[in-house]
């Protein structure tokens, strides 16, 4: 690792590395989680093949473990397409959030970007984004590295299935938790943001346990950043 | 279902999955957004991430649960720590899935 911190720097021009080295936290985390979901295909009797294919052309976390949950409950094709849509609809506010700073892009760059946008690839951008412009070249370092390493993970979980009963002993099914508060924290820059974010989890609980247990990320989401925007405005207007 | 059903599943499920991911940054990438819009946006990572995290610290088998033995909540408050203190992201992960599997050893 640190020989690759020294060739992030050397080719700092080139980019590519240093979008490598800054999305190794996230193959940290991708790795396990993408194990658990080639255990659990495994498990629910899909090939190699098929478990490999939803790691390169769905490539989102909840979505595959939901979905191999599903096809091994023999659910018809509609209800996992329908019900992949509705869990995945968050990215919709993501791609929203990030569309302001792929000003100038062709078009066909934003299909590839957009492609492998997932809860963390958009959170490091958004941090790699906010100040400065980084190259293309690191960004899509980012997302392939981030990619392959899901999908190495669901190739490696697959093969293991057999073997393994249960991944909790060694805390892999904390990855996921434990990635959204790496990311989450740095997006609390002021005040507002953390009530808001503390606003955006109370709900998220409160709609699941009431059974939203699909749409509740992009309601809480939405209902919470409205109130901030109203809250933000409020205030400026107090202290005015 | 037949391998083949599942693949073409699979693709559907990739087709409605790209479709919100792609088409509201291919729309809006060009435009200046109304101030509105992007201070609504700018809420955005903050209350997503934190949608995404809390039903798992706090909800276990569909029920809320404040108990001590919620090994994830507890290790939550160190990983919290080291986020916010070292505001290094890969040992925020590493400290998280370090504490849970110390927590299984110890005390399960």
């Amino acid at each position: 690792m640190k020989k690759l911190k020294e060739l992030a720097h050397k080719k700092k021009s080139e980019g590519f590395w240093s979008g490598v080295y800054q999305a190794l936290p996230i193959v940290l985390g991708y790795i396990p989680v993408g194990f658990a979901y080639g255990v659990l295909a495994q498990k629910s009797g899909l090939g190699l093949f098929n478990t490999v294919a939803m790691s390169v052309i769905v490539f989102a976390g909840s979505a595959q473990l939901i979905g191999a949950g599903l096809f091994g409950a023999a659910a018809s094709p509609f209800t996992l397409i329908l019900t992949t849509f509705v869990v995945n609809l968050r990215h919709l506010l993501m791609s929203a959030a990030l569309a302001p700073k792929l000003r100038g892009w062709k078009k066909w760059q934003i299909a590839l970007f957009g492609y492998e946008l997932t809860d963390e690839t958009f959170a490091l951008h958004t941090m790699r984004m906010a100040g400065s412009t980084p190259q293309k070249s690191q960004t899509f370092a980012v997302n392939i590295t981030a990619q392959s390493s899901w999908v190495f993970g669901s190739l490696i979980g697959y093969l293991a299935g057999g073997q393994i009963t249960d991944v909790r002993p060694v805390g892999l099914d904390f990855a996921l938790p434990a990635m959204f508060i790496a990311l989450l924290v740095p997006q609390v820059v002021q005040p507002v943001y953390l009530m808001m974010a503390i606003l955006s989890g109370g709900l998220s609980v409160a709609l699941y346990l009431l059974g939203f247990s699909q749409s509740h990320v992009i309601i809480a989401t939405m209902v919470a950043a409205t109130v901030g925007v109203g809250v933000e405005q409020w205030m400026k207007n107090s202290s005015s | 279902m037949d391998e083949k059903l599942v693949f073409l599943t699979i693709c559907g499920m990739g087709a409605v999955t790209y479709l919100p991911r792609l088409l509201p940054m291919l729309l809006l990438s060009g435009r200046r957004l109304s101030p509105w819009i992007a201070r609504w946006l700018s809420f955005v990572p903050a209350t997503v991430l934190a949608a995404l995290l809390a039903p798992g610290l706090l909800c276990r088998d569909g029920e809320f649960t404040l108990e001590l033995d919620n090994i994830f909540l507890l290790a939550a408050i160190p990983t919290f720590l080291v986020a916010w203190r070292f505001k290094s992201f890969f040992g925020t992960v590493a400290t998280g899935m370090g504490f849970v599997a110390l927590g299984r050893f110890f005390f399960s």
